[in-house]
Parts: C-alpha cells; sequence; structure tokens
C-alpha cells in the first residue's frame, strides 16, 4: 500500500486577496477513504478543485501515484468526481450518462457494455438505463454520477458533499453504502463535507481545515479524544472549555490550575510549556456528570443549577459555581431524570479524557 | 362572468384589433380582383399571386434577402453565441461596457447606424450594394441575438461543463458533446429571429444597398407605380405568413427543453 498515493506539496491557492488554500502539506494512502472537514469557506472544496483540475495551484505541486499532475487539464488526470449538485447531463439518458466518459478510453464495444453493466450492478442501477435525469430522484441522480465516474476506474474518486442534498435517512443510508462500496473496489476516495458525524462515521483518516489550513490530520476517533487545538475540539462534537494555566511538568503530566476550580494533574499529550497562562482544557460531555450525592470523581464540586435544556444526547445546564455563572453540556445518561433546577447539586469531571489544549 | 372580465374582455378584443385589423387588409386585397385599395371589393383572383412568378426582379430581390439574411443571421448569431457566454459565465473588467456596446444598435436610431456606415463605406471608395447591407445587418442583428442567447444560457449549470472536463473530454469536445446540444434551441431560436430581422430591414437596405434592391426595398420600389400595387400586396401576405411561422417556431423552440428542468428543480426541491 502506498503510503504517499496522493502528494499534497506547499499548496496555496489565492483569490485576489483571499487565501482560499494557505501553505498546505500532506499526504493520502493509497485505497483511503479520506475526508476534508471544515465548515464553509474552509478551502475543503477548492482543495478538491485543485485535485480536479478545475483550479490551479497558486504556488505548490501535486502528485498522484507518482506523477506530476499540477499542470494537467481535469480530463488528463487519473480523477474522476461526484459533483454537489449531481451534475447529470439533462439531454441525454442515464446509459449514455455512464458512457460519456468511456469514448476516449479506447475500449471496444464488448468493454464498454461490460463496464456499464457492471457499474449498474455496483450501484443498483439495472432497468434505469433509460431513464432522464429528469424522471430519476435525489438517490437515484447521486448513484448516476457515481457510477459515471466509477465506470472510468480512476485512480481517485473526489466526492464534493455528494450527500448534502439527500433528507436524513437517505443520507445514512448512503453514508454506509459510500463505505461499503469503497471497501469492496478499494479505490482511494477524498470526500469533502462540512458534516463532522459524516466524516468521522465514514472515512480512515479526516483533515480537519480551517481558514485554509490544515487544523488536525488523523483517524476519527483521535480527532474527538485528542483534538491538537481549540478549532479541532470544538469543531469536533460538543465540549466545554475551562480556562486554565500550567505549572510544573510531571513526567507526561503537568500540573494545572483551572479557573475557579483549584489545582489538578492532567495528560499534557500536546506537550504544552510550563507556566504559561494561555491554556483551556476541554472536557468532553461524556467527562461530566451531575448528581444529587457527592461522588468520588476526580473533581466534584457543588454547584446550584439555574436552568437545563435538553438535547436529546445532551443536556445543558446553566449552573453557579461559587458565584459565578456558567454553562455546561453533559452526557444525558449520566444523571437521572429528575428535575435538577433550583437545586444543589454535585458536578464531577473526570481528568482522564481531558484535553489540555494551547490558545492561539 | 362579472362585470369586470367582460371590459377587460372589450380592451383585449379592441387591443387585437388595432393591432391586426391593419394587417388583415394586405391578404384581403391582395386577392381583389381590383387595382385600388379601395372598398367595395371588386371580386376574388388569384392572379396577383401568379404575377408574381413572372417578374424576374421580385425573384432577384428575394435572392439578395436570402442571401443577406443567411449570412447576417449566421455571423450576428455566432458573435452573439460567444459574447452571451462570456458575459454569463464570466465577470471581467469592463464588461457593462462591453455589453453597452454590443446593446448600442437596439439603441441608436436605424437611420443613423445607415448614414454612418454610409458615410464610412463611401470614404473607403468600395462600391455600395449587399456587402454594407449585410455588415449593417450583422450591427443590427447581434443584440438581438445576444438577448435570446443569454436567456438560454442563464439558466445552464456550468458544472456540467466541468463535469464534461472531469470525464475526459476537452474543451471542443464538451462544447460539441454537452454545450452546443443544450444551448442548441437557443442558437436556432437566434437564427431564426436575426434572419427575420434582416430579411424585414428596409432603413440599412435603402441607404446602402445601391442598385441591388432586397425585397423589402423592391416593394418600396414597386409602390410608386399604382399597376404594381396589387401583386406587391400579394407578395406582402405571403411574407406576413412566412414571418409569423418563423417567429412562432422561434419562440416554441426558444422554450424546448425549459420544461424539463423545471421538472428537474421541482424534484430536487
Amino acid at each position: 500500500m502506498n503510503e504517499n498515493f496522493i502528494q499534497i506539496n506547499g499548496i496555496s491557492k489565492h483569490f485576489g486577496n483571499v487565501k482560499a488554500v494557505d501553505d498546505v502539506s500532506f499526504s493520502i494512502k493509497e485505497g483511503e477513504f479520506f475526508s476534508l472537514l471544515g465548515p464553509s469557506g474552509c478551502g475543503k472544496t477548492t482543495l478538491l478543485r485543485l485535485l480536479a483540475g478545475f483550479e490551479y495551484p497558486t504556488n505548490g505541486n501535486l502528485l498522484i501515484d507518482g506523477s506530476d499532475i499540477t499542470a494537467l487539464p481535469p480530463d488528463k488526470r487519473p480523477t474522476n468526481m461526484v459533483f454537489q449538485n449531481y451534475a447529470i447531463f439533462p439531454h441525454i439518458n442515464v446509459e449514455q450518462n455512464i458512457k460519456f466518459g468511456l469514448r476516449k478510453l479506447g475500449l471496444t464495444d464488448d468493454e464498454i457494455k461490460k463496464r456499464v453493466d457492471d457499474v449498474l450492478a455496483l450501484v443498483k442501477l439495472e432497468g434505469y438505463e433509460e431513464r432522464f435525469s429528469g424522471q430519476l430522484s435525489g438517490g437515484q441522480r447521486q448513484r448516476v454520477a457515481l457510477a459515471r465516474a466509477l465506470v472510468r476506474q480512476p485512480k481517485v474518486l473526489l466526492l464534493d458533499e455528494p450527500l448534502g442534498a439527500l433528507d436524513k435517512k437517505l443520507r445514512d443510508e448512503m453514508q454506509l453504502e459510500l463505505r461499503t462500496l469503497q471497501k469492496e473496489i478499494g479505490i482511494t476516495f477524498v470526500f469533502v463535507t462540512h458534516d463532522q458525524q459524516e466524516a468521522i462515521s465514514m472515512s480512515d483518516r479526516v483533515a480537519v481545515m480551517s481558514e485554509g489550513k490544515i487544523q488536525q490530520l488523523s483517524a476519527p476517533n483521535e480527532l474527538y479524544k485528542n483534538p491538537e487545538n481549540i478549532f479541532v475540539s470544538d469543531f469536533i462534537g460538543e465540549t466545554n472549555f475551562l480556562k486554565a494555566s500550567t505549572k510544573s511538568k510531571d513526567g507526561e503530566h503537568i500540573n494545572v490550575a483551572i479557573e475557579d476550580l483549584g489545582d489538578f494533574k492532567v495528560k499534557n499529550n500536546l506537550n504544552i510549556p510550563e507556566n504559561s497562562s494561555d491554556v483551556v482544557c476541554s472536557v468532553r460531555p461524556e467527562s461530566m456528570m451531575i448528581s444529587r450525592d457527592k461522588s468520588d470523581w476526580d473533581i466534584c464540586l457543588e454547584a446550584k443549577i439555574n436552568q437545563t435544556s435538553y438535547l436529546g444526547e445532551m443536556t445543558r445546564f446553566y449552573v453557579e459555581v461559587s458565584g459565578i455563572n456558567k454553562v455546561i453540556t453533559v452526557s444525558s445518561q449520566h444523571f437521572d431524570n429528575q428535575s435538577f433546577e433550583n437545586n444543589t447539586c454535585f458536578i464531577s469531571i473526570s481528568l482522564e479524557d481531558i484535553s489540555l489544549l494551547q490558545k492561539k | 362572468m362579472n362585470e369586470k372580465n367582460s371590459s377587460l374582455l372589450v380592451y383585449t378584443l379592441i387591443y387585437f384589433g388595432f393591432l391586426y385589423i391593419p394587417v388583415l387588409f394586405l391578404p384581403i386585397f391582395s386577392f381583389n380582383d381590383a387595382n385600388y385599395m379601395s372598398f367595395p371589393l371588386a371580386g376574388f383572383t388569384t392572379d396577383h399571386y401568379e404575377e408574381m412568378w413572372s417578374k424576374r426582379n421580385l425573384h432577384k430581390a428575394l435572392w439578395a434577402s436570402v442571401k443577406v439574411g443567411v449570412v447576417a443571421s449566421v455571423v450576428s448569431t455566432a458573435i452573439a453565441l460567444l459574447a452571451a457566454k462570456a458575459f454569463v459565465r464570466y465577470k471581467f473588467r469592463g464588461q457593462n461596457v462591453s455589453y453597452g456596446a454590443i446593446m448600442m444598435p437596439f439603441l441608436i436610431p436605424e437611420i443613423i447606424l445607415a448614414v454612418s456606415i454610409l458615410i464610412i463605406w463611401i470614404n473607403l471608395g468600395l462600391p455600395l450594394g449587399l456587402v454594407p447591407v449585410t455588415i449593417g445587418h450583422i450591427l443590427f442583428c447581434t443584440p438581438f441575438a445576444m438577448l435570446i442567447l443569454i436567456a438560454r444560457i442563464e439558466g445552464f449549470d456550468f458544472s456540467l461543463e466541468e463535469a464534461s472536463r472531469d470525464l475526459g473530454e476537452n474543451a471542443w469536445g464538451t462544447f460539441y458533446r454537452v454545450s452546443l446540444p443544450l444551448y442548441l434551441p437557443g442558437i436556432i431560436a437566434a437564427l431564426l429571429l436575426s434572419f427575420i430581422i434582416s430579411f424585414d430591414e428596409f432603413i440599412l437596405a435603402f441607404f446602402l444597398s445601391g442598385s441591388d434592391a432586397t425585397l423589402p426595398m423592391y416593394m418600396w420600389n414597386q409602390m410608386r407605380f399604382v399597376k404594381k400595387l396589387p401583386h406587391v400586396l400579394a407578395l406582402g401576405a405571403v411574407i406576413i405568413v412566412f414571418t409569423t411561422f418563423i417567429v412562432l417556431l422561434a419562440f416554441w423552440l426558444r422554450n424546448v427543453g425549459q420544461g424539463k428542468e423545471k421538472q428537474d428543480i421541482a424534484i430536487k426541491l
């Protein structure tokens, strides 16, 4: 397996004064399901379009499977794209759409027929050959777009928010299907999305982008458990930020003073220096508990709860700790369902899963 | 039907009467067996139509108009297609200025356009004839063709062109396999309307045609002789029918395929 199947070397793309992609370098492995995740305007789509050849970089170069594609036009690249709006040609039917990209590959009629039949079976669209785009549902169009790209057997499949236009239920189904499909055919997928749940559930690795830069590149569970900066911690899932300052190091741990809560010893994965006042502790909702009785967790604080709002998996509490108002989000399973409002109770925090992060 | 609707109906009838009754006189008198346009009608005849077959100058003028019309419509539609694509697809410096410049012949009085071309042409020492008429018609038809094509291209999803490039077609292949078929109804509509505008055009032809009369010039010349009036009426009637047919065809074509796209959007929503 080629670790550096796609190499993105110092790529920048400027539109006027806007740095859509700002000096980005990383590699994508062969056969990987790789996601570019970030809020709108973070540069993820631009980066995908640079890979497809619809934009050319201001600086840097791109390699796929060892050959430099930086200056190649889209039709000469070993990539194919599934567009956000699918871009099914409206004047030709499904079969002709799928055959569209085969014309220049020099295949015999039999080979073309086999490829079309195979790909139709793959995306479960047998029997839809004669349909036109206007006669298909959103999910079917998505399959046509997928088939049309895959039939060319590209080295890399680029997907630009392909599930964005589908409703929630269909989206969940398609997530699973896409993932299964990718494992089956083994083609490298580069998937762009703003939906963190989508990226996390489907990908082998995720690059979180913001302001044209990669904020963190790692496996999905690492993004959640070990965010490398405040942006990632905030963007992926829910979290509680507690202001803190570091004191002395103690092996892999470091002593911190968490504002209003006191001194504690936490893991220091990011090797944050001693005596830094610009740090925060990120505490995930499942590392917090609210209870009527004192617990034996690492931190247990008496608090008054002013208001609660139930969010499903999570519950948000508006609390008063030592006279200071705070908002905390706690996993709903970590408290019994009786009303805590206007009562005194205990907030417990487990230090094990705290992430210590540095402000920029 | 309530009172409000009936007054609207009366208004509508008056309006259409005002528009079309004068035009209807032409075919009526073209079948009238007399040299004068006056009531009462003198009897039915198709002589005036038969007379058209024998007029060599009429055939020459018709052929001249067709030649001018074909060249003017093809050239102006080609220019308009490139311009329309540029205006819709790209944002560039001087966009509004160049848009205004192309639309200008549409707005300035035709006679000024005609006189300007005449002055330049004579100063260049070139002979009047169908060439300067064609040039004038190209200038005059381009804005019409461009408006039609812009309307067509504005609804076009440009990611279709990107998809084609992505699927291995170069720029020409993409134009031929994706853009052209989708623009085609608009292109044909632009061709037909440009042709009709050129075919019916009088002022530019009057100043620039010299001795090579186009069909409207031929009609103008014949009108001076009372005896020749009836076959001009017959010719006029034929032109009205032909023009109406072409214009209806153009409007129908302009909307072809748009219906399906609307359906597309409905499903997406």
